[in-house]
């Protein structure tokens, strides 16, 4: 047998598992439903985030045709109001975007890229993915609680959380909502501590750290991260749960309810704000770091032409990954915390806009003297950094402690996080489903209804949220059912509200058009063949697609380059695969 | 081709978006107008970016769109390019965090002679409290409060007898006069938010936080909620009025003390 191990990893022992027979299913059950295969968790999770995605969808156009239209549905009250308000929020960054970047792509991708066979826990794995899934029927089944499901704002700031102001707060909703939490982070802890074992652990030979593609990176410096910082969302939960059925006053301070004093004392509202934006800041690196390292992916794969800087890209995902620990406070300049505060968090947020710029201008570079192929994951791409670049612009408004304090807590702020962290994610999502999709069935999603998707998803969804800026500069607060023509608007924004409504019911509809791709491409899509992209990285390059259980037949891949190597000067090809020895020797990069 | 310029359409209706819409910040009427300068530097400084970045991208899409034979350029790395634009964004950051650090820093210093005004928040009206002739306020928690003594005034304590009460009504505050607002709440969490005078802060009930400002003009303007506080958070209205001097001690005359406001329900308790 030929040693084709590079000299450099001589020491690397031979990582070869061979197949163990007992850890295959043997039924239709443990195949598809009760599976341990990474790859079947991944599509579990990802169609039950897009499930509930849905509902967060409708809920979605329901307060845009309250916001659009003051007046028109009487079903809409301002308790309705709230309660979709906050359901709404809540699905979206925790049920759909963690979920989906983390147990969707991470599942599918890590053991994959890194020329595992599976994840090194398979079972925990399964376990992960059924506790999440209850958490989700948990949260839905608030909605036919008595009383319906919170309507707190997804923030649920205590006190107005868990008394009876509030939907949900003396009823059902909010401790649906704190046990669905708590069994989300349970879940999400089996599933994170496989996406970073496997990564440190799971890699194949030849893979060494600096060798994985930059989704890898994302994920696993978001899922290092996610392990850091949902703790203390979790200890948030179980001492707001206790405040409301025990009658502890973690977070509850003496206060007078409708002319009652609670036997409440000694709590502070503010300890609860800093536990959840100790989450809640990291959680927005733990939705955007994923997507940092898939649209690298996508921009360097479809332009034909290596990542630039890669290095830098890595250390920049690690350096916003440990920076977004000491930022969270930017979310409460006005909470009434020690304002000397305002000076460390201010400098420590605008710090963290250095090392993300460069990862725009590296994308951006990317695309210099590149050969761009405008296909659907390109295009998705190129939409990302338009909606990320101008939404993370907007940040430094906010982050810049005084400038945060008039628009604060106004639309501005809305329109702000839902282009960064919305929009700007679940554009990458969808570039990555149009990417990776051949994998997954073998077929390629149909182009004129990708098309169709793209435009009206990216125009509507800027014409959605360019505009809410503006609502938010005028004056108007966030989480307002109405608001009339005031005297302190320089323009009355009703107008400007039912046309943002319109936009958000279209790229709804868009939506509808691309889940309907998914399923018709299945059976009526082109044939994909192993590597319609002619990408380099190793998911690419299994000898069956879609791969099977143990994705790698007799022997994993071995490893001899980056996951870079496009264009390289001399090669037959436009692209080198990782474990392609050409030319028969390490390849120069690392 | 088409892709290009869709992109280059889109900062082009940006711009053209920010500087024709009607929809701007209110006159200012409060001496915060640095705050006003700070976000004019940050909108220039962010537009700036925006456009070059994806005008740049746009060029490249146009440039570098695949033609049939065409090879990317292999260039992994470039220190000196890295460097310089990580260079030049931190002085582009630091150009915004400067002023931005030294307005709050005056945003947090309360001058010796600001006058002094109690918000109190509580689902969902505004009230209002001043120290009166004393110029101290008396002791209050949210224990105390009663149907009689909304604001949960201490009765025990002298220097609350003299202040001056204003329940669920308007406030009036004299112009060019500065004042710090010490919030509080006898519920949930509140904000006290006027749009024109550019400063807010959340009420938080168990512990008084403040801001201080000085309003330039006069006129009645609107007060609203802007942290969530249950359902009636959008309806959460309040005026405050900015007088001349004299018309303010017309105002203040007409009020209530605690101790005018205890008084007919002490009366009834010593009768028969």
């Amino acid at each position: 047998m030929v040693d084709a191990t590079p000299r450099s990893h001589r020491d690397v022992p031979p990582a070869e598992v061979p197949e163990v027979e007992l850890y295959h299913p043997r039924s239709w059950w443990t195949t598809y439903v009760f599976s341990q295969d990474a790859k079947v968790i991944a599509i579990q999770y990802a169609g039950t985030a897009i499930a509930i995605g849905l509902v967060a969808l409708v809920l979605s156009w329901l307060m845009r045709l309250q916001l659009g239209f003051p007046g028109t549905f009487d079903f809409i009250t301002p308790e309705a109001y709230y309660q979709f308000i906050t359901m709404h929020g809540m699905i979206m960054v925790i049920y759909l975007l963690t979920a989906i970047f983390l147990g969707g792509f991470g599942n599918y991708l890590i053991p994959l890229m890194v020329g595992a066979r599976d994840m090194v826990f398979p079972y925990v794995n399964m376990l992960s993915y059924w506790v999440y899934l209850l958490a989700v029927v948990v949260l839905a089944a608030s909605f036919f609680a008595p009383g319906g499901p919170t309507g707190a704002g997804w923030t649920l700031y205590p006190p107005q959380a868990i008394l009876s102001g509030t939907p949900g707060g003396n009823d059902w909703g909010i401790i649906l909502m704190l046990v669905s939490l708590i069994l989300f982070i349970i879940g999400f802890t089996m599933g994170g501590l496989n996406y970073v074992i496997t990564v440190i652990q799971g890699r194949t030979r030849g893979m060494t750290l600096m060798r994985m593609p930059l989704t890898v990176w994302g994920i696993f410096t978001a899922t290092v991260m996610a392990l850091f910082a949902f703790p203390a969302l979790f200890v948030a939960c179980v001492m707001m749960l206790f405040d409301r059925l025990l009658g502890t006053s973690f977070f509850m301070p003496a206060l007078v309810e409708m002319g009652e004093l609670l036997r409440y004392g000694g709590g502070s509202p503010i300890l609860f704000q800093h536990l959840f934006w100790f989450f809640g800041h990291p959680e927005v690196y733990i939705v955007a770091l994923p997507a940092f390292g898939i649209v690298s992916d996508l921009i360097s794969t479809h332009a034909r032409k290596n990542i630039f800087g890669y290095r830098m890209m890595v250390w920049a995902i690690v350096i916003i990954g440990a920076l977004s620990f000491v930022v969270w406070a930017h979310h409460m300049y006005v909470s009434g915390m020690h304002p000397w505060f305002g000076f460390f968090f201010a400098t420590t947020t605008l710090i963290i806009a250095v090392p993300t710029a460069i990862k725009v201008y590296n994308w951006v570079l990317t695309l210099w003297r590149g050969d761009i192929h405008l296909t659907l994951p390109m295009l998705f791409a190129l939409a990302f950094i338009v909606t990320f670049v101008n939404g993370g612009l907007t940040g430094l408004f906010l982050g810049n402690v005084v400038v945060d304090v008039p628009l604060s807590d106004t639309m501005f702020v809305v329109a702000h996080f839902h282009m960064v962290m919305g929009v700007a994610p679940i554009l990458v999502i969808f570039g990555a489903i149009y990417h990776w999709y051949p994998k997954i069935t073998g077929r390629m999603l149909d182009e004129r209804m990708g098309q169709f998707h793209f435009w009206v998803t990216f125009i509507g969804a800027y014409a959605i949220f360019f505009p809410m800026h503006y609502v938010g500069l005028v004056g108007v607060p966030r989480r307002y059912p109405e608001i009339g023509a005031e005297a302190f608007m320089t323009a009355p924004v009703g107008g400007l509200n039912a046309f943002i409504s319109v936009a958000a019911f279209v790229v709804g509809f868009a939506q509808m058009v691309f889940l309907f791709n998914l399923l018709w491409s299945l059976r009526h899509g082109r044939e994909a063949g192993s590597n319609p992209w002619r990408a380099t990285t190793l998911e690419w390059q299994t000898p069956t697609t879609p791969p099977p259980h143990g994705n790698w037949g007799e022997e994993r891949p071995l490893v001899y380059r980056w996951a870079y190597d496009y264009s390289v000067p001399g090669a037959p090809q436009d692209f080198i695969a990782q474990n392609d020895p050409w030319p028969d020797r390490p390849a120069r990069r690392p | 081709m088409a892709v290009a310029l869709i992109l280059v359409l889109v900062v082009l209706g940006s711009i053209l978006f920010h500087i024709l819409s009607p929809w701007w910040w209110t006159p200012i009427a409060s001496n915060w107008n640095y705050i006003d300068h700070t976000l004019v530097i940050t909108f220039w400084i962010t537009g700036a970016v925006f456009t070059a970045v994806v005008l740049f991208m746009a060029f490249c899409v146009f440039r570098f769109r695949h033609r049939k034979g065409a090879k990317a350029a292999y260039q992994p790395e470039n220190k000196r390019l890295e460097w310089w634009l990580t260079v030049v964004t931190a002085v582009g950051v630091a150009a915004m965090l400067a002023p931005g650090l030294y307005v709050w820093a005056q945003f947090i210093t309360v001058p010796e002679d600001a006058s002094e005004v109690e918000v109190v928040g509580q689902q969902w009206q505004w009230s209002y409290r001043l120290p009166g002739e004393d110029g101290r306020f008396g002791r209050a928690d949210n224990r105390l409060v009663t149907f009689e003594n909304p604001l949960g005034l201490d009765p025990e304590d002298p220097a609350g007898q003299d202040d001056i009460i204003i329940e669920a009504a308007d406030l009036h505050l004299p112009v060019d006069r500065p004042v710090k607002m010490l919030l509080r709440s006898i519920d949930v969490l509140h904000d006290f938010y006027v749009p024109e005078f550019r400063a807010k802060m959340d009420m938080v009930p168990g512990m008084v936080t403040y801001f201080w400002f000085t309003p330039t003009r006069t006129g009645t303007f609107e007060v609203l909620c802007a942290e969530l506080c249950g359902t009636g958070h959008g309806y959460m209205r309040g005026t405050v009025v900015v007088d001349t001097q004299e018309d303010f001690e017309g105002w203040l005359a007409g009020q209530s003390t605690f101790a005018q406001l205890l008084a007919p329900t002490r009366l009834g308790a010593a009768g028969p």
